[in-house]
């Protein structure tokens, strides 16, 4: 069911102990460093790293197959568009070039290219996972908290975690208004032709609007009627300390990223050349 | 001297967006540790009164105001919301939409953590305010798991937790069950008790909140004060049926059998009122009335057997639920929420697939037809009207369904104009819905389906909302519609709706029925109406201290009375 997507889920893994600023902290590092480095060696070690984490934190396929195949199908896309748009990317970053394939025109299947575009893949391979931890692995409520903790303003990350728990409740609602108008004729199956059903779609998005509108004013009524806002710092109910634990992984995290852009600046230049 | 908490003085307010001032130079104190009830019709100004005081007007509807308006002797002008809500603690009636936290605890906390108080404090004072409520072992709980009721406690938390002295209720009970409703009065009732705080409630629902004592009753009428009275006093003055505000049942049946009431004789509550003068009296009415025949056996329309459904066949939402709706019947279905009585109406239009079972209309099955082909023969109308517009204009709304099933424009006009007519929309025709009151608008949704000519009427809550005025005028239409052969489902919570207009009632507990009978008995059958989440009306407990019996024929006569009175 839809409901479940991207719920938290206890499996009661070390990961899920951690802190939600550890594990967003360490989303970020891994980030920064993924985007940052093209080092082969490092990414692929970072991503070993990673991919054990996450199959230790036993969290469930079912919660992030959805994501991931969205994930995959944006990342196939992404391939295809560097390849389209720069093909000879890759001659030009390791100086070299190894035909492999003439496809048409000015394409031609490089191994420098291929190189280059494994390199890309393998830099989203290494952020998704952290990622997804952060997301499914931190409880709901620890949301907010960590996001303020590490700089986000206290709205901003307020404004998140009551999306969050909004979502199911604007689920049910579609999921009524849409077969209540279904009933008068508005059919949103696949039945009806794709511009019927755009226009259907209106006429169900309207009403949507309204009650989420109407939901919006309530709840900043009721936040402010409790004194929302009134300071520059608030405090959290669920803030927790850093444990022994956390601090660990924390100094794991920075290290592995040191250790990672030491390796890759080394001789001068962000790319692993294997074509010298 | 007992010491002011809350003084307007000639205190006028006008919204920026209307033309008109909707207070007008109120004058009222209250004192410390009074328990004060705000009562009036919708759009007398009474939700206002309450907004002025917690500061929402006019920081967060803007508006002007005149005169002055102090809380615990600082002039509320000089502070905002945030400080405001140090000194009133609010609780707002739709607790869903107050619910902020993802758990109980954070939702509770939710002042504190504004205030920047520091954790280990904060998590005493939290549990302090759960353990008041006698909440404290649904800390972790997330508003999901909770019934509208346990929602409710919380929020009743939330507002205690920082200490404020002064309690507001807006509507409380806007969205409880009957039994849900009776718990939060006499939870408000013992806070008040021990804590001493000033409590203020507002709402339209009298006769609920008097279950429990209350010094004074406000009554408000087109922004300014008609009465401040003692209860007792007030009940007594005939001012409430004057402003449009329902007295409690018993008092009614008090008037009807031509009782002396007056304040000695504490009408209050049916449960302490004074009866010694008054028994003979009613006793005497209920013998000159005659019995109120049983409803007649009606030929079957819709016919439901073993009907089970749910998302896991493990745990069934409804299990082997049989009833049958007899052709130009009003049968009303309760039960509390998640009994399984909004599943019911979905699965009869359609939207859901029972996993067994049949429904039957005029002897045919359904099970083979679309959502769009049973739409044809059963209208369904949602609670809020606003889920089911989707024009901009009158006109275009109620066409709307003719239009999609392609019948020709001018069989849709004729139709749509009909429609119009019969639901007294006629006039506003070419106006935009977003001009029409809500009630109209709820009448909007209702011809939007009449106009596809359905046979039955499923409505969800159709008096959710609304005061005893339009309470009284969305029933007179239905009834009228009734009268002119269409069969009504209703589905409701509302003991008043139930027992003033079904002519039967099946009752719904965790996905099954437990009852199936005439209203006036099934209220008052103790034992069930635990399990539904309802309880006693006023009525069953006059006959029952009167020793009438059956008390059930007490209420059929009585009932009978006022629809006559009425119409």
């Amino acid at each position: 069911m839809a409901a479940k997507l991207l719920a938290y889920f206890d499996t009661g893994s070390p990961i899920h102990r951690l802190n939600g600023v550890t594990k967003l902290s360490v989303f970020l590092l891994f980030s920064v460093t993924g985007m940052v480095i093209y080092d082969t060696r490092c990414l692929l070690a970072m991503l070993v790293l990673s991919l054990s984490v996450f199959a230790w934190s036993k969290v469930p396929f079912k919660q992030y197959s959805f994501v991931l195949y969205l994930i995959l199908i944006f990342s196939a896309l992404n391939q295809l568009a560097i390849f389209l748009f720069a093909p000879e990317q890759g001659v030009q970053i390791y100086g070299t070039r190894h035909e492999l394939l003439p496809i048409a025109g000015r394409y031609t299947l490089t191994a420098e290219q291929l190189f280059y575009q494994l390199n890309v893949l393998l830099k989203f391979a290494v952020v998704v996972p952290p990622a997804l931890l952060f997301l499914l692995a931190t409880e709901p409520s620890e949301f907010a908290s960590s996001l303020n903790r590490v700089g986000v303003p206290y709205k901003v990350a307020y404004a998140i975690s009551l999306t969050m728990r909004y979502i199911p409740d604007v689920q049910q609602e579609f999921m009524n208004i849409s077969t209540a108008a279904q009933a008068r004729g508005i059919d949103l199956s696949r039945k009806e032709k794709l511009g019927r059903r755009l226009k259907n779609m209106g006429a169900i998005l309207l009403p949507l609007v309204l009650a989420t509108l109407e939901r919006i004013e309530k709840v900043s009524a009721a936040l402010e009627l409790r004194g929302f806002g009134r300071n520059r710092r608030r405090t959290w109910y669920r803030s927790r300390p850093l444990t022994r634990r956390d601090i660990v992984v924390l100094i794991c995290a920075v290290l592995i990223s040191a250790v990672a852009f030491t390796i890759t600046f080394w001789d001068g230049s962000r790319f692993y050349n294997p074509f010298l | 001297m007992r010491k002011p908490v809350i003084e307007f003085d000639r205190f006028t307010f006008q919204y920026r967006a209307q033309s008109e001032p909707t207070l007008h130079e109120i004058s009222l104190t209250l004192y410390e540790g009074e328990k004060v009830l705000i009562v009036g019709p919708s759009g007398s100004g009474k939700s206002t009164l309450a907004h002025c005081i917690n500061g929402l007007a006019p920081h967060f509807y803007p508006g002007e105001y005149s005169g002055s308006l102090k809380i615990m002797g600082k002039d509320a002008s000089d502070s905002g919301i945030a400080e405001l809500s140090d000194l009133v603690g609010t609780v707002l009636q739709d607790p869903d939409g107050q619910f902020v936290g993802l758990t109980v605890a954070e939702d509770i906390a939710f002042k504190l953590e504004n205030d920047g108080m520091g954790h280990a404090e904060m998590l005493r004072r939290v549990r302090e305010a759960a353990e008041e409520v006698d909440f404290a072992d649904f800390l972790n709980a997330s508003p999901q798991e909770l019934s509208g009721g346990q929602k409710q406690k919380t929020t009743l938390a939330g507002g205690l937790v920082g200490g404020a002295p002064i309690l507001l209720f807006d509507e409380p009970l806007a969205s409880l069950d009957p039994q849900a409703g009776r718990a939060t009065i006499e939870l408000i009732d013992r806070l008040h008790r021990e804590s001493g705080r000033t409590i203020l409630i507002v709402e339209h629902r009298l006769e609920e909140v008097l279950h429990c004592p209350v010094d004074r009753i406000i009554v408000i009428d087109e922004g300014r004060i008609a009465a401040d009275l003692p209860p007792d006093e007030l009940l007594c003055s005939g001012l409430l049926r004057e402003k449009g505000i329902r007295e409690p049942l018993h008092l009614s049946a008090m008037r009807y059998a031509g009782c002396l009431l007056s304040p000695a004789i504490k009408p209050r509550s049916v449960e302490t009122v004074d009866l010694h003068s008054a028994t003979g009296q009613l006793a005497r009415w209920h013998e000159a009335n005659t019995a109120v025949s049983e409803p007649a056996h009606r030929e079957p329309l819709l016919e439901i057997e073993h009907l089970t459904f749910g998302y896991d066949p493990k745990s069934p939402v409804l299990e082997e639920v049989s009833l049958t709706v007899g052709r130009g019947e009003i049968l009303c279905i309760a039960g509390r929420n998640g009994a399984g009585k909004s599943t019911i109406s979905r699965l009869i239009c359609g939207f859901h697939k029972p996993l067994s079972g049949s429904i039957r209309l005029d002897g045919r099955d359904l099970s083979d037809d679309t959502i769009r082909e049973r739409a044809d023969r059963i209208g369904f109308v949602m609670q809020n009207p606003n889920h089911m517009l989707s024009k901009p204009m009158l006109y275009d709304e109620v066409a709307l369904g003719l239009v999609n099933r392609g019948v020709p424009e001018a069989e849709v006009r004729e139709r749509v104009n009909e429609t119009l007519r019969v639901c007294g929309l006629y006039p506003f025709r070419s106006w935009p819905l977003s001009a029409l009151s809500y009630g109209q608008k709820k009448r909007a949704t209702i011809a939007s389906i009449l106009v596809l000519r359905p046979e039955i009427l499923i409505l969800d809550e159709p008096t959710a909302g609304q005061d005893f005025r339009h309470y009284n005028e969305m029933m007179k239409f239905l009834t009228e519609l009734n009268n002119q052969g269409m069969t009504l489902i209703l589905i409701t919570h509302d003991m008043h709706l139930m027992l003033e207009y079904g002519q039967r009632a099946v009752i719904l507990s965790e996905g099954r029925k437990i009852a199936e009978d005439v209203p006036a008995r099934i209220l008052g059958n103790a034992a069930l109406m635990e399990e539904a989440h309802l309880h006693e009306t006023s009525l069953h407990v006059l006959a029952r201290r009167v020793g009438i019996y059956p008390e059930a024929e007490f209420v059929a006569r009585f009932i009978r009375s006022d629809r006559g009175l009425l119409n």
